[in-house]
């Protein structure tokens, strides 16, 4: 069973592609046997996943010796492309996780679209989300990689615009698709320099080369393709400045908030800088700008948290922030930590939001939070598995979040103060924020009469992922992640209890902050947003950064767009015409000779014989001589 | 080879010509399914042959040759290689594809299918010549269709169909003149007089033997510079692009700007590059520049358009840059690209142009401020829409996506900071495809278009067909590369060779 999934791994997107162009193609209207076919295509992924971790767990693949399988796609004269498969412990965890949430997800999903029109059409795209998303996972070369990349963006984009009838909806995929198609953009150059530099994408070969080059050449060159390499995942993964699109991205359903911008795609860009992390970790240079800029988004979007009303959009602030984590962790030289939060994250940020989606679906799709109240007694289970996913993500122990986020800040003390400082401000924060979003939503004065049932499809994901979020942190720290998930020799991870010690208190600090502000009420939220006064503005208006890029675009795109319009009209077009005119004026005036009168003709064939006459009596002698030479011949 | 399946291939549409003559011009059905007829069993050979064209042999294949006017060294000789045989391709899956989606037609039809077959043969013609005296007749043929059909079936908007027929004529016109100059001194200059061919693998040969002067090959690779690049649409000739798809109707926008421009790129390649390589080296440079215009320029004007038909007309300019971008860069891997754009851009904006049709033709309305919504009177229509806008955006699995990175590649091995400006593009795409997108497709359901419907029957053969060969080729781009590569691979050692030949850049250096 675990050799046949070994060398069978290329099914597990596979599956799922068929299962999308099945249902896409004969089974839109056939609800409950779309929805089976999906969740079972990827049950399968799931089931091949795990047959596939237990054959890394008995072979020992490592990081260091990977299994791979590869066919030839493209062949021409001076390139070559494989599709193939890597198989070590990142990507076994990568397809764990992609399957398991999106399983759940999926059966959520059951509940969440019932009496939907489009029930077939989410779960075709679903289908193609997962299949895409896999395929990512086991990509062996960059190309590859982008490929996949790229459908998970198509398929973000189709899957925001699933209510396409609605205009903010539309609008925010067409963002989503646009803003990561700039950080593609780089994310392509770079492809392409790696190309011509050393004539092979292949992350196994790159492996290989890049020491030697970095020997002989310096890392001059390289660190420009990695900058350019790394502003994909600057677009993917949310990164300060290409963030906006992901807040607006929260017009799709919720499951796919909670599948593909929450889980999954959105951490490509984390797995990607991961995935060529032989080449990234070698450019020093590179390495701090991933942890500024990660530790930055970390704390910028939870700023913004911090003041939002609309449920969803304080939800996907947060994972702007923790995708930052993230980042920072792959920054400070820690791949172990990255990719243990990236786990954990999963598990408790896709549990979030799917509580959000069922707390929605309850009220009626009320979206702000301080319209809210008192659902603790009204749906005991969420508000349960909500609680468990908020002190996950606020680092409390014995929560998951609490392993995964104390090993980045550990990582982080160890190499830099400031962002250390940074991080740990930020966990304060992310506390305070989702305690406060917990305590509006389910604590208080109920405010809705009537509240919609949660169905059991609905439940059981959520039960399950919250068990997830317990366990999982503790799970990998007792089995020690890092002997598996890892770059060069194995980490053992230590505790450090002042650091640990230092965020829980924060934490609770924090809890207890916002306890009474929004729970008991005992300080008034609005005077003190009134007493925060600009910064308070500010970051409710997430410093205005959407319309400053607004503006942008209208002076840089439709501004000129418009001259360049302008010219191709009145100039170039123009001149073309102009020539046209010419032609006809002129031949206007030569048709004026034209006229049709008979007498004028004959006057005009009288003048010419005349003027012929007249030369030929002139020029006789000349005349006569050319005859008299041609006579000689 | 014996069985002359090229010939055949080019006879059937005009066999159907000639039946259509007899049949009665009230008789609708039938004329249309005469016409369909001819083009399905075209394009089935054209199958057969390039699934059975030996791409490990490469070189021309089914190749035949008769003597016509041998005073002048012209015959009748035709053939298909790597480069020629996607083209032939291509010209038949959207001569079908342009027949179906002018079901419809009910003006004249049986006039109007004459023309179009005429027109497909044309272009055939063109592609599958291995003579340049064919080619030039072929090219000649296409011209005088297109006229007619535009200015009778045409549509006006922003431009009467009246003055884009004429811009469209009139520029392809002006090209062909430029070209015919050069091919005359190509012809006089090549050979001494007893041995004048028309042959194309012959004039070759002719710069080995060194009767081409350097700088005689310049000048003639201007002229058909001049005369190949208007009919691809090069910056700054483009102008009658927009106009002339505006105006036309859907299946000549679709066989113009699905294969006729491609004549440009083919042109270039089989008659520029290869008769005259030093030529094509010295104006590699400008062509370079011209081409990222084009990209650039063109993509910029899209963003602002409001009538479909113009934004698709800017899309395709933009898209030939590429093209131009592919051929310029002078090597294997963007010649290849190049080769593949056609093909890849070929079907993609046959599919916008038949999908833009059938809402036109059912609406009366394409421009963005007026459609909104459609997703909700017509899902198979903005299932093409979607298909066609997606790889124009060059998304992977898509045919776009290939051609496109090829090019890069091939580009960014000569001029690494000019290509890094023409991958700018692919933001620039994304922009103006995806505002028409959202706009046209999605949104609240317009009430006003519930009376329309959505594309059934007949309609849905070119979405289909289309939509088949873009996924196709998408999944399995080695369908096409495969064969491409075995027509340009084996030009390797020789643009290898043009390294030493001088450029306009060395030439102006010098001058400096």
């Amino acid at each position: 069973m675990e050799q046949f999934a070994l060398t069978h791994a290329w099914l597990i997107p596979l599956v799922p592609a068929a299962a999308f162009a099945i249902i896409g193609l004969f089974l839109q209207n056939f609800h409950k046997l779309s929805a089976a076919i999906a969740i079972l295509a990827i049950t399968f992924g799931f089931v091949m996943s795990l047959g596939i971790a237990g054959a890394v767990f008995n072979l020992g693949i490592t990081v260091d010796a990977p299994f791979v399988q590869r066919i030839e796609w493209i062949k021409i004269a001076g390139l070559q492309f494989d599709m193939g498969v890597i198989i070590d412990p990142l990507s076994v965890l990568m397809l764990l996780v992609v399957t398991l949430v999106s399983l759940l997800v999926q059966i959520y999903s059951v509940g969440y679209m019932k009496g939907d029109k489009g029930f077939g059409r989410f779960f075709s795209y679903m289908s193609l989300f997962s299949a895409s998303m896999l395929g990512l996972n086991i990509s062996i070369n960059f190309v590859q990689m982008y490929v996949f990349w790229e459908l998970v963006g198509l398929c973000s984009y189709l899957l925001i615009g699933f209510y396409y009838y609605r205009i903010p909806a539309r609008e925010a995929a067409k963002k989503a698709f646009i803003t990561t198609r700039i950080g593609d953009f780089g994310l392509l150059i770079g492809i392409l320099l790696l190309q011509m530099l050393f004539g092979t994408v292949d992350f196994i070969q790159l492996r290989q080369v890049i020491p030697v080059y970095l020997m002989a050449n310096g890392a001059g060159v390289l660190t420009i393709i990695g900058i350019l390499l790394f502003m994909g995942p600057i677009g993917k993964s949310g990164q300060f400045p290409l963030h906006v699109w992901l807040p607006d991205a929260m017009e799709g359903p919720a499951p796919v908030s909670a599948l593909i911008h929450a889980a999954t795609m959105v951490v490509a860009g984390v797995y990607l800088v991961a995935r060529a992390y032989f080449l990234f970790a070698s450019l020093p240079i590179l390495m701090n700008i991933i942890a500024w800029i990660g530790a930055f988004t970390a704390f910028f979007g939870a700023s913004i948290a911090f003041s939002q009303h609309a449920i969803k959009r304080i939800l996907a602030y947060s994972t702007i922030s923790q995708l930052g984590y993230m980042m920072l962790a792959l920054g400070v030289g820690s791949l172990t930590a990255s990719m243990f939060h990236l786990m954990t994250h999963a598990f408790f940020k896709s549990l979030l939001f799917l509580c959000a989606g069922a707390v929605m679906h309850a009220v009626n799709e009320e979206a702000d939070i301080f319209k809210m109240g008192g659902l603790r007694r009204k749906m005991p289970v969420v508000f349960v598995t909500m609680t468990i996913g908020v002190l996950a993500i606020s680092g409390l122990p014995p929560f998951s979040g609490f392993f995964s986020k104390d090993a980045i800040l550990a990582a982080a003390a160890h190499v830099s103060m400031p962002l250390y400082l940074i991080g740990i401000v930020t966990a304060f924060m992310t506390a305070f924020y989702m305690a406060r979003l917990l305590f509006l939503v389910f604590f208080g004065e109920s405010r809705q009469k009537e509240v919609h049932k949660v169905s059991r499809f609905m439940q059981l994901p959520l039960i399950v992922l919250a068990a997830l979020a317990v366990v999982s942190g503790l799970g990998g720290y007792v089995y020690n992640f890092g002997d598996w998930v890892r770059f060069g020799p194995p980490v053992v991870e230590h505790m450090d209890w002042l650091l640990a010690s230092t965020s829980t208190l924060l934490s609770l600090l924090a809890f207890v902050l916002a306890w009474n502000i929004y729970g008991s009420k005992r300080w008034s939220s609005d005077i003190i947003a009134k007493k925060l006064g600009i910064i308070y503005t500010i970051t409710f208006n997430k410093y205005y950064i959407d319309e400053f890029y607004a503006l942008l675009c209208r002076i840089f795109i439709d501004g000129i767009g418009k001259i360049m319009y302008f010219i191709d009209l009145y100039i170039i077009d123009g001149t073309v015409n102009a020539v046209s005119a010419l032609v006809l004026l002129f031949s206007k005036l030569l048709s004026k000779f034209q006229t049709g009168q008979v007498q004028r003709y004959a006057a005009v064939f009288v003048c010419g014989v005349v003027i012929l006459l007249l030369c030929t009596i002139m020029y006789l002698d000349k005349v006569n001589g050319v005859l008299a030479a041609g006579g000689a011949f | 080879m014996d069985f002359p399946l090229l010939t055949i291939i080019l006879v059937i549409p005009l066999l159907a010509v000639g039946l259509l003559m007899f049949i009665p011009p009230s008789s609708f059905k039938s004329v249309k399914v005469v016409a369909a007829t001819a083009m399905c069993i075209s394009l089935g050979l054209t199958i057969y042959a390039y699934v059975t064209y030996d791409s490990s042999i490469g070189g021309m294949q089914f190749t035949q040759s008769i003597p016509w006017i041998s005073d002048l060294g012209v015959s009748y000789s035709v053939g298909v290689d790597g480069i020629s045989l996607p083209m032939l391709f291509l010209t038949n899956v959207i001569g079908l594809a342009a027949v179906f989606s002018s079901w419809n037609i009910n003006v004249r039809p049986k006039e109007f299918f004459i023309l179009l077959l005429i027109l497909i043969t044309g272009v055939m013609g063109t592609f599958v010549a291995c003579d340049l005296f064919i080619f030039l007749l072929c090219y000649e043929l296409v011209v005088i269709p297109i006229y007619i059909m535009v200015i009778i079936w045409g549509s006006t908007k922003r431009v009467t169909k009246e003055y884009a027929g004429m811009k469209l004529t009139i520029y392809l016109l002006m090209g062909s003149a430029f070209m015919l100059v050069g091919v005359v001194a190509l012809y006089l200059q090549a050979f001494p007089a007893e041995l004048r061919t028309f042959d194309i693998a012959a004039l070759s040969n002719a710069h080995l033997y060194g009767t081409l002067s350097q700088s005689f090959q310049i000048i003639v690779f201007f002229l058909l510079l001049l005369g190949f690049g208007t009919l691809l649409s090069m910056f700054p000739f483009h102008t009658w692009s927009p106009d002339g798809y505006a105006g036309a109707p859907t299946a000549v926008s679709m066989i113009h700007a699905g294969v006729l421009k491609k004549i440009g790129g083919y042109g270039l390649i089989r008659l520029g590059l290869l008769i005259l390589p030093a030529g094509a080296k010295f104006w590699a440079p400008l062509i370079i520049i011209l081409g990222l215009a084009n990209v650039i320029y063109a993509a910029y004007i899209a963003i602002v358009q409001k009538d479909l038909k113009y934004v698709v007309g800017y899309s395709s300019v933009s898209h030939m840059g590429y093209v131009l971008l592919g051929f310029a860069a002078l090597n294997t891997i963007s010649l290849t690209g190049a080769v593949a754009n056609m093909v890849a851009h070929g079907i993609m904006s046959a599919l916008f142009f038949a999908v833009i049709g059938y809402v036109y033709e059912k609406t009366h309305m394409r421009s963005v401020d007026q459609l909104r919504g459609i997703a909700h009177q017509m899902p198979r229509i903005s299932v093409g829409f979607m298909l066609a806008g997606m790889s124009s955006v060059g998304l992977p699995g898509l045919i776009g996506f290939i051609p496109e990175y090829t090019i890069f590649l091939g580009l960014f091995k000569v001029y690494p900071f000019l290509a890094m400006l023409a991958v700018s593009g692919i933001v620039f795409t994304a922009i103006y495809i995806l505002r028409v997108l959202q706009k046209v497709l999605f949104g609240p359901r317009d009430y006003g278009l519930d009376k329309y419907k959505d594309a059934k029957g007949a309609e849905l053969v070119p979405l289909f067909l289309l939509g088949t060969v873009l996924v196709l080729f998408g999944l399995f781009p080695q369908l096409l590369m495969g064969v491409i590569n075995s027509g340009v691979a084996p030009l390797g050692p020789f643009l290898q060779e043009l390294n030493n030949v001088p450029s306009l850049l060395v030439t102006l250096g010098g001058i400096w």
